[in-house]
């Protein structure tokens, strides 16, 4: 049982990384209503940044703010560039379009940082911590407490100033949003860089977790179950799905990968999203719209 | 001039559903099928067929298959590689474990097999749509990626999972090289192509449209759609699967788990964006795009003084120029080279007049 | 009830709610056979919601429906097209990326009976059957005056023209029981007239029955035979045209006095 307990622990503290991703993918969605699969590429153009600067001597604080320029500098491009020609279109066209982006981000980002893995240092031990009779990795404790930080921002951002109004306005109802002044293309910029600021957080993290290097980009895979269960539009959601889908790794893996040979980690968390969508086929705390026809 | 429709006139309605309605486009087709099949292998030399002819051949049709699920019925998918592996797979094991089957029969089988997994990873489409479709797609694409890897069986118990071609014969006629392994896969591509062609040409290809403009729409007049949606996953999965096959005995030769994964299925998605969702021609487009694309990078990058570009710059500036593509095909031609080369054949209908 | 003969459709006691809210409330009434019914209301009355559930697509919490016949608790969209019921829509759905006639033959789709391999080979029963399905979808396209677009992508036809091809579509269907959601609206008088001929025509050649939804109370009073009234998802008028315009109730409705 105590084993049990330690393995769903764990579990549930490694979903928190997977949350920080799909946090700034639900941002981007309710906002513009892009499935934005370029989501792991900024989180890995930003850890590829950070980490560079750090190697080149910046010291880290300014190599955050100097990342995180990029990555507002990143989403006003975005805007300009792909976002604004494609208003109007289905979501499936924005949805390719974002492919097409997170092999412009990916290349871009490994052809001026190089390919190389990168250790990357936040200072946080990945030493297991005793609590309560069960053992704990002290980075995942750390990243949970930066999760529940980050989400405490954002729902501040978001419920209790002008701008968290708009973006909300924007997210019910964009035409009507434009229809009393607010300025849409600003604040989709503001979004994505909000986003490309998560994306930063996401990928320090991870990067510190996993090293700096390519395969980064590809924790918008796991990311994806996790909107899936929670729903696109719920940052809640977003945080509960990943629980659910680090905990059902975790336990799958434990229990259930030794009887199959094991490295299922790649599609279980898929078969466990499938399972809750026939279920519930918006996510656990997405809306279904009423088809008005 | 030369395009002049005068005189051409559909007096039946048969003569209006044929494969080309203009005699010139007949013609045309008539002398580009005579030239694949008889004067390609022919002069070809072992690279264009081995390098460029055969992956472009498979490539189109891999394309052709998702656009049937995608550019047809609306149905968005990113596990298209993990049905080529089955195809691929399939085909092996069958020519493994069952004496005395022939090629062609196992190649189709290939695709039933392939087929089949696509419906049973299209069941959830049934209840949930769009994105959340992703998931299902996904799915297949690592799950069958990791049952190939983990489960020996399907590979004959080789090392990492390797299958190797079957014996490439014929009736007797030795295919393996160049030009016979060029030829099998252009007898597929092209039979497949006809009978795409006339299945969207059809009510299925109708009912398809129909599902993926509105759905609510074609239910309310009376388009089934579960049948509707798993029979385009049903198609698409077969071709898909032939392809495979295709991709791994024609072209390669050998082939792993590896070799049909998740950036395989990104590349057959961005073939039918380039090329054009909901076109037949535009899967051949857009498959030559993407082969001929690599190769032209690297042929430019080699008229630079060595050493200003290696290969590693190479990969990220090609992924750099496709993913620039991708978007600006968006942006600036939805309906991809599809609708650039109609737009050409417009202007040579009423040549030398502008309109 | 003056008629004769069983009524085509009856509403019994219908009642539908989304998340709690209240669309329609208790409603009852029947469409003649052969005949043009017409609903009316203010905006936000459940009459689009009430064609909803006549064929199927929004199920309600109560009530019943009997049509041709047969009684059902709710119906669904596949069923109500078997059964014969066709309908448009109040913002067009039209199938956008195909051509007319293509739109026009997905109307056709259950009179086929071919088998798609059949029809992607072109063997057996499929190449006499897309004739006459041709002819068929033909037959609708000169009846409603759109042969000149008939191989025109529907997207690129201007407001009007499409609304007369969801009509075509619809009747391609040979439905016993067409509805119309707002046929006429966003069009000038002139459009209007020509729309309302269609209508009236498809009601005599063919015999179908027609339940529209209108808010121009002249094309209403002209067009149908009966009208039934709506107003905050109740029944608050049932006649004849010139009954149910002297309706003290519905006078107040459509001017908004308090009631």
């Amino acid at each position: 049982m105590d084993f049990f307990l330690e393995v769903l622990t764990g579990g549930l503290l490694a979903g928190v990384m997977y949350s920080l991703v799909a946090i700034g993918f639900v941002l981007i969605y309710k906002a513009s209503g892009v499935f934005n699969f370029a989501q792991g590429a900024m989180v890995l153009f930003a850890a590829l940044t950070f980490v560079s600067l750090v190697e080149r001597g910046v010291p880290f604080w300014g190599a955050f703010a100097l990342t995180l320029a990029a990555m507002v500098a990143l989403a006003l491009l975005i805007e300009r560039a792909v976002l604004r020609p494609l208003v109007n279109r289905s979501p499936i066209t924005l949805f390719m379009a974002t492919l097409g982006l997170s092999y412009v981000i990916e290349g871009a980002a490994q052809a001026l940082w190089g390919a190389q893995v990168h250790g990357l240092d936040l200072g946080i031990a990945d030493e297991p911590l005793e609590l309560g009779g069960m053992l704990l990795s002290q980075f995942d404790l750390f990243a949970a407490g930066t999760a529940a930080l980050l989400v405490a921002l954002l729902s501040f951002l978001f419920n209790r100033t002008r701008l968290g109004l708009s973006l909300r306005a924007v997210a019910d109802d964009a035409l009507g949003a434009l229809a009393v002044g607010i300025r849409l293309p600003r604040i989709w910029a503001v979004v994505w860089a909000v986003a490309g600021f998560v994306g930063l957080v996401a990928g320090l993290l991870w990067g510190a977790r996993l090293g700096v290097q390519f395969s980064l980009s590809l924790v918008v895979l796991k990311a994806l179950p996790v909107l899936i269960i929670g729903g696109f539009t719920s940052m809640t959601g977003a945080i509960v799905g990943g629980l659910i889908v680090g905990a059902g790794e975790k336990l799958a893996e434990v229990y259930l990968g030794p009887l199959v040979g094991g490295g299922i980690e790649n599609w279980f968390p898929y078969a466990l999203a499938l399972l809750f969508l026939l279920v519930r086929p918006a996510g656990l705390f997405g809306e279904r719209a009423i088809e008005r026809v | 001039m030369f395009y002049t429709e005068a005189g051409q006139f559909s007096g039946h309605y048969r003569a209006d559903r044929r494969l080309f309605r203009l005699r010139q486009d007949r013609y045309a087709l008539y002398a580009l099928l005579l030239f694949a099949f008889a004067v390609v292998p022919a002069i070809g030399s072992d690279y264009w067929l081995n390098a460029i002819l055969i992956p472009f051949l498979v490539l189109s049709l891999a394309g052709l298959g998702l656009n049937l699920l995608t550019g047809y019925a609306g149905q968005l998918s990113l596990g298209s590689a993990a049905f080529m592996a089955v195809g691929a797979f399939a085909t092996y094991n069958l020519a493994l474990r069952v004496p005395g089957l022939p090629l062609l029969v196992g190649i189709a089988l290939g695709g039933v097999f392939a087929a089949a997994a696509s419906v049973l990873f299209g069941l959830p489409s049934l209840r949930i749509k769009g994105f959340y479709l992703l998931v299902s797609t996904l799915a297949a694409q690592f799950f069958v990626q990791w049952l190939f890897t983990k489960v020996s069986w399907f590979s004959n118990d080789s090392a990492s999972g390797v299958i190797t071609a079957p014996p490439l014969r014929i009736a007797g006629h030795d295919l393996s090289n160049p030009a016979g392994r060029y030829l099998l896969t252009l007898g597929f591509v092209v039979a497949l192509t006809l009978l795409a062609r006339n299945v969207v040409k059809s009510e299925l290809g109708r009912n398809w449209m129909a599902v993926r403009d509105m759905d609510t729409a074609a239910a309310v007049i009376g388009i089934p759609l579960a049948r509707t949606k798993l029979l385009a996953f049903a198609l698409s999965g077969f071709i898909l699967g032939v392809a495979g096959a295709l991709w791994a005995f024609t072209y390669l030769g050998t082939v792993e788990p590896h070799g049909f994964d998740l950036s395989r299925s990104f590349q057959v998605l961005f073939i039918i964006i380039i090329g054009g969702l909901g076109s037949i021609a535009g899967n051949f487009l857009g498959a030559a795009f993407i082969v001929l694309l690599p190769i032209g990078l690297s042929l430019l990058s080699g008229l630079l003084p060595p050493g200003v570009i290696d290969a590693g710059q190479l990969e990220n500036l090609q992924k750099i120029v496709f993913g620039l593509l991708i978007i600006g095909f968006l942006i600036k031609e939805p309906e991809g080279l599809a609708r650039l080369w109609q737009q050409l054949r417009e202007r040579a209908r009423v040549w030398p007049l502008r309109y | 009830m003056t008629e004769i003969s069983s009524p085509l459709l009856r509403l019994e006691g219908i009642s539908l709610s989304f998340k709690g809210v209240k669309a329609i409330s208790d409603i009852s009434f029947d469409v003649a056979r052969g005949r043009i019914t017409a609903l009316i209301g203010p905006n936000g009355a459940g009459k689009s919601s009430l064609l909803n559930v006549i064929n199927g697509v929004y199920r309600p919490q109560a009530g019943r429906i009997v049509f041709d016949g047969e009684v059902r608790r709710r119906m669904d969209p596949h069923r109500a097209a078997v059964r014969g019921i066709a309908r448009t829509f109040q913002n067009i759905a039209l199938f956008k990326g195909m051509s007319v006639l293509d739109n026009v033959l997905t109307g056709r789709n259950l009179k086929r009976r071919s088998s798609w391999l059949e029809q992607a080979l072109r063997i057996g029963r499929a190449p006499a059957e897309d004739d006459a399905q041709r002819r068929r979808a033909e037959e609708v396209i000169a009846f409603l005056h759109l042969q000149p677009w008939r191989h025109t992508l529907v997207s690129k036809l201007p407001y009007g023209l499409q609304k007369r091809v969801e009509l075509a579509r619809a009747l391609a269907a040979e439905p016993k029981l067409l509805l119309l959601d707002e046929p006429m609206a966003g069009m000038n008088a002139e459009e209007k007239r020509e729309m309302s001929r269609f209508v009236a025509d498809v009601n005599r050649e063919f015999g179908t029955t027609v339940v529209l939804i209108e808010h121009d109370i002249g094309v209403v009073m002209n067009l149908s035979d009966h009208v039934v009234v709506l107003d905050y998802g109740r029944k608050i008028g049932d006649g004849p045209p010139d009954e149910v315009r002297r309706n003290p109730e519905v006078i107040a409705a459509y001017l908004g006095t308090r009631h």
